[in-house]
């Protein structure tokens, strides 16, 4: 299998560099950097050690992103499967093994990292699928022979996930795979059918949810049914985006977040940090870049000319969209707060180790995009 | 399952599908900038505001309240600095643990402890709860000590009333803390509500409350999520209430309190031109001071249960009736309606036969032949009889309101009684019974139904003494100083127009005094019988006259009876000493000074003191001569406006 796909394995490093989108490459960059600015302000001004460790993981992770898309697509093609399935394993190990945090199970103490196999699976299911729709025929997609094995390798780890429990990466991974399907040709109508099946079972998954995760659903739909609870996380971020105005507070100025009244502040809600200090402008200036990412990567898509490629850089760009969406949409109230954090921007290492690695692959698809594969 | 399978057509489905999931980007992408206009565009002031609101606290302060001054700048009521232990619940990580802490360095006792909590639980958990608000020096001290172990309380210097002396205590007034029905009365407290607030609950403190009271100031400070306090941010000391000056003169406020020591009753003093109050004591006094900061319910139950009422203000709320102190309204009244003239000649044979009842004067043994002025001056009762049969209650009840009686003295104090004067309507109205002639003649000699204060005998006295001119008592100086004192000019002006035989009605028009005469004579009449009743040898208060002319004064004794005489008291001639206290005769008094030149009304009343002239003229005589001692000292005063 190695051979068949050697077409281009030729390439020297230097072409690889060439052959980088130097447009994404910068963006990345650029979000990195501004949110190395966000994470000193949410330390109160400190080079503290958030601070200190978002910085480190940049790099690291940033180094990463270039190593994956150095390396030859076919192997990432090739190992899709096995990637799948080791962080499947990762995340049964959490089940077991796992840290327990506020309620929730996410975590594998490594030594040198607190690993959230969830994050990865945002990838690696995306990977997964890819590969299977790009081996089977147009043809073949609708036949309900071949919607079994996505299904089930879909449905698996959205249920370990929700078990930790934790209903927005679940979320995340579940439209993430979607979209594979979606794109691969899927008629509309299965969906119609899952999600009908999906409204009549919502009450009975409603029975098992924890109650912190009901009234989170229900301060959304009312936010001042509990000012104080549970809507206060959306109250506050309101407040603190709404107060930044068109200029926002100023570097370092932000009361909402130095005085504590925001929540999560490093993770969830470092957008609401930084659109509180440097407003309305500095808010649509983030958003751009994440769409000119978004964009970037379709057009990875568009070059790319194995349908693996495309399926991947499309699903990804979407997933990668809908990551921002949600997060975005979270802390301005405009969904409830599921826990979703910001790509690049969040504090935590999972989440930007899953990001980089997803821009890494969709960097090597634009390195090695005429490499046939399978 | 082999390869790229599919080709040119599986490449152009996913091609259109990602396209439908491009458009479904740009429609997020929109919402999320919509969003962001409408928060942060649109209702960024209502942001803002919700932001400083969560990150401003403030905490209001009570502000010093103004200083009410004697006429000659000293104080009455002024502030002083007072050391105050404030606890702030929220701040405080173990409650328990702290108040025994406080109870152990302050002594405080379990009750104390027991009354902090109770407060807590009452109000949020930000509001400060004032430990002590008058700690001593050394309690102070010791908490500066303590103060790192002691999260969550706050030491404070802050100011509170005092009152220098208590011979004012009661026109003064006295401040104590804020109760809900201060709260439904007075609107502009409820802006007001500072920890450790003083509101004005008598006396001058209440009427003057609203601009006495000040500004509330405030700190406002910077807090985080937690409650915390993270640095000051402004700070607004308030502004210290209005000051005010009185017409009161304190040294004579002093030595009328010092002579009704151990006896129940008021002296007013009272400027007969401008209407100021120069003294106004009610006795017995109390200490203002003790309300101040919650008066104890020991203290409060003395005063609550004394038999002479400390608490109440005599000179405006206490009633009597007027005694033989009224004959001289009588004598106006009948003589200004044409009806006795003061030649009418009666005999006094002690008592007297009216409509089957038998009337009495006070000398048993009778005056003899009395004319209108001996009648005065040696307040023969018959011949009042006569003169108010002859007159009828209800001309004398009019004259009676022409000249004060009946009506508020002073606007603001709410505890002021205004009295009753009794003629025929009233007593229809308010007891349902026809009036009786028997009670004109009783009312003629001031007993009866007559309710009168002190501070209206003193004003009627006033109203005679400056020759029939209406006045209106105050307490207070006011800016428009000139419009007061144009009444003694006006009478100057008058004495020189009158030798000259010019016009009167010119100066009429530039003075708008109100008169009370149809014809001065009338009240110059008057005048000279008190003379006489003073200073004549047979007078009633005889005894008490001065004898140096610039402070000869002219007065009228009056004894109002408590009880009625039975028939056989009268036989048995019961000595009001052999009496219980409780229904011994009030002592009355009034009179003005100097009589060649009158500046000054006064009033005595010694609650069952017995007869006017042996106890009430004596007190009267020692205030007015250290009055008119103090007269040209007084008048270098006039003029200087509402602040000294």
């Amino acid at each position: 299998m190695f051979k068949s796909g050697s077409i281009q394995s030729h390439l020297s490093l230097r072409d690889k560099i060439f052959f980088l989108d130097p447009i994404l490459v910068s963006c990345i960059f650029l979000i990195g950097v501004i949110s190395f600015f966000a994470m000193y302000s949410t330390d109160g001004g400190q080079f503290a050690y958030h601070t200190k460790s978002h910085i480190v993981r940049f790099f690291i992770f940033f180094f990463l992103f270039f190593i994956v898309s150095f390396v030859n697509l076919s192997f990432w093609y090739n190992s899709a499967i096995f990637i799948y399935l080791g962080i499947l394993i990762l995340l049964i190990l959490v089940k077991y093994f796992g840290l327990t945090s506020s309620g929730s199970q996410r975590w594998l103490g490594l030594y040198f990292i607190n690993l959230q196999p969830s994050e990865l699976m945002k990838i690696g299911l995306i990977l997964f699928l890819a590969k299977y729709y790009h081996r089977i025929s147009s043809g073949d997609v609708n036949r309900l022979k071949y919607m079994i094995q996505p299904f089930i390798a879909l449905l698996i780890p959205v249920i370990l996930v929700v078990m930790q429990p934790d209903l927005g990466t679940s979320f995340l991974i579940a439209v993430g795979g979607a979209v594979v399907v979606w794109l691969a040709g899927v008629k509309m109508k299965f969906f119609t059918y899952l999600g009908v099946l999906f409204l009549f079972s919502a009450p009975v998954a409603i029975s098992f949810l924890k109650d912190y995760q009901k009234s989170r659903i229900l301060t959304f739909l009312d936010p001042s049914r509990d000012p104080l609870g549970a809507g206060y996380q959306i109250t506050q971020s309101k407040i603190a985006i709404g107060s930044g105005g068109l200029f926002g507070k100023g570097f370092l100025n932000g009361s909402q977040s130095y005085l504590d009244y925001l929540p999560e502040k490093h993770t969830d809600f470092i957008f609401t940090l930084f659109s509180e200090e440097f407003g309305f402008f500095g808010s649509i200036f983030i958003l751009l870049i994440y769409v000119l990412i978004t964009w970037r990567i379709v057009n990875v898509g568009h070059t790319v000319r194995s349908s693996f490629g495309k399926l991947y850089c499309y699903s990804f760009a979407t997933a990668f969209f809908v990551y921002v969406a949600v997060n975005m949409g979270m802390v301005l109230g405009l969904i409830p707060i599921v826990g979703a954090p910001l790509p690049i921007m969040s504090y935590g290492g999972s989440s930007m180790m899953a990001i980089m690695f997803g821009l890494g692959i969709v960097m090597s698809c634009k390195i090695h995009k005429d490499q046939a594969l399978g | 399952m082999i390869g790229d399978s599919g080709g040119g057509s599986k490449v152009r489905l996913i091609g259109r599908r990602m396209f439908i999931l491009s458009a479904a980007k740009a429609v997020v992408v929109f919402g999320v900038v919509g969003r962001l206009i409408s928060l942060q565009i649109n209702e960024s002031k209502k942001y803002k505001t919700l932001s400083d609101k969560n990150r401003f606290r403030e905490w209001k302060f009570a502000p010093p309240r103004g200083v009410i001054k004697d006429y000659f700048g000293n104080e009455i009521a002024s502030n002083k600095q007072v050391y105050q232990l404030h606890l702030i619940p929220e701040n405080s990580e173990n409650i328990t643990a702290l108040l025994f802490r406080l109870k152990n360095i302050l002594n405080l006792s379990e009750k104390d402890v027991f009354k902090i909590r109770r407060k807590i639980k009452s109000q949020k958990p930000w509001d400060p709860v004032i430990v002590s608000d008058n700690l001593t020096w050394s309690e102070f001290s010791r908490i500066n000590l303590f103060l790192h172990e002691l999260q969550g309380v706050e030491p404070i210097v802050s100011v509170a009333r005092i009152y220098h002396e208590q011979s004012s205590s009661h026109v003064i007034g006295y401040v104590s803390k804020i109760s809900k029905k201060d709260l439904q009365k007075k609107e502009y407290l409820r802006d007001m509500r500072a920890v450790g607030m003083r509101v004005g609950k008598t006396g001058l403190e209440n009427k003057l409350d609203s601009e006495i009271i000040g500004n509330v100031g405030h700190k406002r400070y910077e807090v985080n999520a937690f409650g915390k306090r993270i640095k000051e941010v402004s700070i607004d000391q308030g502004k210290i209430g209005k000051s005010f000056r009185t017409t009161l003169d304190l040294e004579l406020q002093n030595l009328s309190s010092k002579l009704m020591e151990g006896k129940a009753g008021s002296i007013c003093v009272m400027d007969i031109y401008r209407g100021d109050i120069v003294t106004m004591v009610s006795s017995p006094v109390f200490d203002p001071n003790k309300f101040v900061h919650g008066i104890n319910i020991k203290d409060w139950k003395e005063l609550i249960n004394h038999r002479d009422k400390p608490l109440v203000n005599k000179a405006i709320a206490g009633l009597y009736p007027p005694g033989s102190t009224i004959k001289g309204l009588v004598a106006i009244s009948a003589l200004e309606n044409d009806i006795v003239n003061t030649k009418m000649l009666r005999r006094c044979t002690g008592s007297i036969d009216f409509y089957g009842e038998k009337f009495h004067c006070w000398k048993k043994k009778g005056h003899g032949v009395v004319d209108m002025r001996k009648a005065i001056k040696e307040s023969c009762d018959i011949y009042f009889y006569e003169v108010a049969r002859k007159l009828g209650i209800d001309r004398l009840s009019q004259t009676a309101r022409a000249f004060g009686f009946g009506k508020p003295m002073v606007k603001g104090f709410f505890e002021e009684r205004i009295g009753v004067v009794p003629n025929t309507k009233w007593k229809r109205d308010k007891i349902g019974k026809p009036w009786y002639l028997g009670e004109t003649l009783h009312s003629g000699i001031g007993q009866g139904y007559w309710q009168t204060s002190p501070l209206q005998l003193c004003l009627m006295t006033a109203h005679i003494a400056n020759g029939g001119y209406e006045i209106e008592p105050r307490v207070i100086v006011s800016e428009d100083e000139e419009d007061i004192s144009s009444l003694e000019r006006f009478v100057e002006e008058k004495k020189s127009f009158s030798d000259n035989t010019g016009s009167i009605s010119d100066i009429f028009k530039n003075f708008k005094y109100k008169t009370l005469f149809k014809n001065q004579e009338n009240i110059n009449f008057v005048k000279d019988a008190f003379f006489g009743a003073t200073n004549e040898p047979g007078g009633t208060s005889y005894g008490s006259r001065l004898k140096e002319k610039n402070f000869m004064f002219a007065g009228k004794t009056g004894t109002s009876q408590v009880r009625k005489f039975t028939e056989r008291q009268r036989e048995l001639e019961i000595k009001n000493e052999d009496l219980p206290y409780e229904q011994r005769d009030h002592a009355l008094f009034v009179a003005f000074a100097p009589y060649y030149d009158p500046k000054y009304s006064i009033s005595v009343v010694v609650e069952h003191g017995g007869s006017g002239s042996r106890s009430a003229a004596p007190i009267a005589k020692k205030v007015l001569k250290k009055l008119l001692e103090r007269h040209s000292l007084r008048e270098s005063m006039h003029g200087e406006g509402e602040n000294i």
